[in-house]
């Protein structure tokens, strides 16, 4: 089956097979990744551009090395926050003139919903949304899934997957919970319900306040970040009250099945969404999964480079 | 003067007769064959077995002049009204500077006069400056001439300045407009809150932003014995709250726009910024209700919701895109397909929606229906005529339109004010 993909705005709108595709291809990826020459000729001659309108350091060097591993030219804009109203107006603007640069991606973070679909329909480069306000984040999601797919060796039926913390501000539970959905797992979330969305049972996904409902015989439990404490305007009353409530500890995770394993996007809020006890057992996997998203950054740009591919 | 032949007239009863039609500032005479007068310059239009029914009246439209004539003027507002049949408008207060003064409603009545294809009937801001914390000057203003009392679009908050104003304009005998939104639910909502909002990462408004404040109404209503009009009802819970009011006897009317009857939330899909508007579009339940609101009569009247924009300001990613839609030269065509082709309701139904509930509401009652003595302002619409909606044709400065490439039945062939014509399909005049 082939597909034809420009540009990969969320989970939302991908396939299964097409998820599990971009896996596979991030597979080989690592093997790149573990040579003593990192150089590998997919991209030569391509250009990438960062353009960030939020700061997070991690992912985009994430990008970055992704792009020069494949030997593509990288560069990054950086547009800070605090003069944001002239980089926030121009986004048609910013798209317009990197197209005709010549940029053959674009990998945009943008605080506002939509933004990503928006640049995507008025570029002719492909663009990979690397966050747009309280959207989707594939990338993330997808190296999630893929750390899970290593871990446990493939997507068994009737997986089991638990969401806890700030679902609506989070693009990363979000975009996972479409991923989670295309698989056929069976997903269920638990938060305080003014961080949850409204009708996301609609979707087919179980809605719980209480955490121990929602991670009982889970397979696997993600923590959903929160926001700052002070940026929230009375859905959560504090972190304090927060932790005592929906705190991944040793404790929950008995509910669970006992080989469960614990993700979660970082940077984390010791204590508060994760305890350090689960945070230093060999269950979570946070670290594991920085090394896949090179791995998998390297495999989306590279299928986007080809404009889509065969699945064999 | 105009002579119209051929028209077919459709009477209180709902029963549809062949006349003839004389008209000039006002409906000389309906008959069988008149012959044109003598000595006086008359112009013969066959209506060919098209309908004659009355100029409809828009109860909520923006004209965006003055402050704001880069998005819309008073020549292509009126001329986009007279294109889709409306032969009087109404214009919300919210231009720059906002029409909360008689200097301002003076001013928008002379141009009107000059500039105008069709009756503008200025609605003055209830608040100063727009901002809900103070009651603005309403005796110079009903004095300068205005139609009706309006919070242009905007809800007034404060439950008792919204009282004050009710009892103090009770002695004006005056309409008052008002929009139902609670400022604080609605917060930075752009979409309804619910499985589109969730799915799309948007924020979401609640329909209780909108009920909250109808319910409001209603009781200060209630209370003060005052009349009320509640614009752009857009949810299920709204008109129920509405029929309960009605049926207990409150003086409450209210209205609704076609594109809450003909959209639901699944349109914004894919970031559709031509569909934002506010309140939001809502779900399939609110549109059944709405449609059986305006089959029971608990809707009274259909306003056109005309808010135009730039298409620039609409180009632009979801949240920050500007809320509106151009439908003056639409409302009419979407309106008749939805509910009259369909067979939901009958013409004569519609076009109370259109004429007589709108002119009873705001006090124009020389305006409602096509008698003898009333004021000259006339449609002519053919049934059966397909067309499409094409937004690029728009007489008005917003050329986009949700409902752009849709197929509708029905068009209007001709549009009268006060014995001139002012719009003829097919050759601008």
């Amino acid at each position: 089956m082939s597909i034809y993909r420009k540009d990969y705005i969320g989970l939302k709108d991908m396939s299964a097979e097409e998820i599990l595709y971009i896996i596979e291809t991030a597979d080989t990826m690592k093997y790149v990744l573990n040579q003593p020459n990192k150089k590998a000729p997919h991209l030569q001659g391509k250009s990438v551009v960062i353009l960030f309108y939020e700061n997070r350091s991690r992912t985009k060097v994430s990008y970055e090395l992704a792009g020069q591993y494949l030997s593509a030219n990288v560069v990054n804009m950086n547009i800070s926050e605090k003069n944001e109203t002239p980089g926030f107006s121009d986004l048609l603007e910013m798209g317009k003139i990197i197209d005709q640069m010549g940029a053959d991606f674009i990998v945009i973070r943008h605080p506002v919903s939509g933004s990503a679909k928006f640049l995507a329909s008025n570029v002719s480069a492909s663009v990979i949304n690397a966050g747009d306000g309280i959207n989707e984040n594939p990338s993330q999601a997808l190296l999630e899934l893929m750390t899970i797919k290593e871990r446990m060796g493939g997507f068994k039926r009737g997986l089991k997957v638990a969401f806890i913390g700030d679902i609506t501000h989070s693009r990363y539970a979000k975009s996972n919970i479409w991923g989670f959905l295309k698989l056929g797992a069976h997903v269920s979330v638990a938060g305080p319900p003014t961080l949850i969305p409204e009708d996301l049972e609609s979707f087919g996904v179980e809605v719980y306040s209480d955490p121990y409902k929602a991670v009982k015989n889970a397979d696997v439990i993600m923590g959903a970040r929160l926001l700052a404490e002070d940026r929230y305007s009375n859905e959560l009353p504090s972190y304090n009250e927060y932790k005592n409530m929906f705190k991944i500890d040793k404790r929950m995770l008995s509910y669970a099945k006992d080989e469960v394993i614990v993700m979660h996007p970082g940077p984390i809020n010791r204590g508060i969404e994760i305890d350090s006890d689960v945070i230093e057992s060999p269950q979570c996997l946070v670290d594991d999964q920085i090394s896949n998203g090179v791995a998998l950054r390297m495999a989306m740009l590279y299928i986007l480079s080809m404009r889509g591919g065969i699945m064999i | 003067m105009i002579l119209i032949k051929n028209g077919i007239i459709i009477n209180q009863n709902g029963d549809e007769k062949a006349r003839d039609i004389l008209v000039d500032e006002i409906i000389l005479e309906i008959g069988e064959n008149i012959n044109p007068p003598k000595d006086t310059d008359c112009n013969i239009i066959d209506a060919k077995g098209g309908y004659v029914l009355p100029g409809f009246i828009d109860m909520n439209c923006e004209i965006c002049d003055p402050g704001y004539e880069n998005i819309e003027d008073l020549s292509t507002v009126t001329r986009s009204a007279a294109k889709g049949g409306f032969t009087s408008i109404t214009s919300q207060p919210n231009t720059s500077p906002v029409v909360d003064n008689k200097t301002v409603v003076n001013y928008i009545i002379s141009r009107a006069l000059k500039l105008s294809m069709v009756n503008v009937h200025v609605y003055g801001q209830m608040t100063v400056g727009g901002e809900g914390t103070k009651i603005a000057e309403i005796g110079e203003m009903v004095t300068a001439g205005i139609a009706a009392l309006s919070d242009g679009g905007k809800c007034v908050a404060d439950a008792a300045l919204l009282r004050n104003i009710m009892r103090y304009s009770s002695m004006f005998n005056i309409p008052l407009i008002t929009t139902c939104e609670d400022p604080a639910l609605a917060a930075k909502g752009v979409v309804n809150a619910g499985k589109v909002a969730s799915a799309f990462g948007l924020r979401g408004i609640p329909r209780e932003a909108e009920e909250i404040m109808v319910s409001r109404n209603i009781i200060l209503s209630e209370r003060t014995g005052c009349r009320i009009h509640i614009s752009k009802v857009s949810t299920k819970g709204s008109v129920e709250l509405v029929r309960a009011a009605k049926t207990k006897g409150v003086f409450v009317t209210c209205d609704t726009q076609p594109h809450y009857f003909t959209l639901t939330e699944d349109n914004v899909d894919g970031y559709n910024t031509l569909v934002k508007v506010k309140p939001p579009l809502r779900c399939w339940e609110d549109v059944d209700a709405i449609i059986e609101g305006l089959q029971d009569g608990t809707i009274d009247a259909i306003s056109s919701g005309h808010t135009p924009t730039t298409i620039e300001s609409k180009h632009r990613e979801f949240d920050m895109a500007s809320f509106g839609i151009s439908s003056l030269e639409t409302a009419f065509g979407v309106s008749y397909s939805a509910l009259v082709t369909s067979g939901k309701m009958k013409l004569s139904q519609l076009i109370d929606k259109f004429n007589k509930y709108p002119a009873k509401i705001l006090l124009l009652e020389s305006k409602s229906g096509v008698e003898k003595g009333r004021d000259g302002d006339l449609v002519i619409f053919n049934p059966e005529e397909e067309h499409f909606i094409t937004p690029p044709n728009f007489v008005s400065k917003a050329k986009f339109s949700p409902f752009g490439g849709m197929m509708v039945k029905g068009k209007l062939k001709c549009t009268i004010v006060g014995g001139e014509v002012v719009y003829m399909a097919d050759c601008s005049v």
